[in-house]
């Protein structure tokens, strides 16, 4: 069970994500932004957060066009799995993976705190140990997390039941209060909440955790 | 040769700083602005040879992200 994080310059979560990848069981493996190709056998990607090349141009847009985000878009073609958060959801729907686009805050703040989730569906390899309509306490930390879709992209992921997560509370004018969605095979998620940040008892919730336990629960060797 | 690109945010996506500077214009007394649109200028010095399609292209592909944001070309 092989998860590969991805370090760009200015990533600042990959060390929280490789974490909490080990934790579950995972061998991880750090890959620089200017590898042109994966590890063998990789079963996961993880896109982590941060500010990728100083969120120059727009956030995660040159982070998009690096060497590394080639063969990530290989691998999510290939049916691999990806997860990317906060930044790395930013760059997941730079590089088309993911549909849509994160904007700045609406408040124009930068947010960071604790917010409730709702688990919107249970159909995904990440979400599987979450009861639908759960609520979840996960932290949040950015300043363009501000999901936009036009109507024809948010039709579409209704229909297909493509909306991983959504926020009790809008915190930054999200289309539809979304947090996370999924590619149409469910096989690879973006989100702007810290999942990683919240798979410790230290870290003061453990709420997380259950995504990472439900991700080496299906890429577990048979 | 040079060229000038201009981002703007598509019409229909909100653009809060944009709301920011009217708010901000209007709380300094100027009177009469009903909307402000903030978007990005990005010049380019370009070698003899390149053509406004090779910009468009930079465009489509890396200076603009056409999900939320047009963009216009000025060669010369």
């Amino acid at each position: 069970m092989r998860a590969a994080v991805v370090v760009f310059p200015g990533s600042n979560c990959d060390r929280d994500l490789a974490v909490a990848f080990e934790r579950v069981g995972f061998d991880v493996t750090m890959v620089w932004h200017k590898e042109t190709g994966l590890p063998e056998g990789v079963d996961i990607v993880g896109v982590p957060g941060g500010f990728s090349y100083g969120d120059y141009l727009r956030c995660g847009a040159i982070a998009a066009r690096s060497p590394v985000c080639k063969a990530i878009v290989s691998h999510a073609e290939r049916g691999g799995y990806v997860l990317g958060i906060c930044n790395g959801f930013q760059i997941l729907t730079e590089t088309g993976i993911l549909p849509g686009a994160l904007l700045r805050n609406a408040g124009l703040k930068y947010i960071c705190r604790t917010v409730g989730l709702r688990v919107e569906t249970t159909d995904s390899a990440f979400t599987r140990e979450y009861e639908k309509g759960q609520v979840i306490r996960i932290p949040i930390a950015h300043h363009d997390g501000n999901y936009y879709a036009d109507d024809a992209t948010l039709e579409r992921l209704r229909a297909e039941d493509r909306i991983a997560f959504t926020y009790t509370e809008n915190p930054n004018g999200s289309v539809a209060d979304i947090a996370g969605i999924l590619s149409p095979n469910r096989r690879v998620l973006g989100m702007m909440p810290h999942p990683e940040r919240a798979a410790d008892s230290g870290h003061g919730g453990t709420d997380g955790l259950a995504l990472f336990r439900a991700l080496a629960g299906v890429l577990a060797p048979a | 040769m040079k060229a000038r690109v201009h981002v703007m945010l598509k019409d229909g996506v909100l653009d809060p700083q944009g709301e920011a500077i009217r708010h901000a214009l209007g709380a300094m007394g100027f009177r009469g602005v009903e909307g402000v649109r903030q978007g990005k200028v990005i010049d380019l010095d370009l070698a003899e040879g390149v053509t406004e399609a090779d910009v468009a292209e930079m465009c489509e592909k890396l200076l603009a992200n056409t999900v939320i944001e047009s963009y216009t070309i000025e060669m010369g």
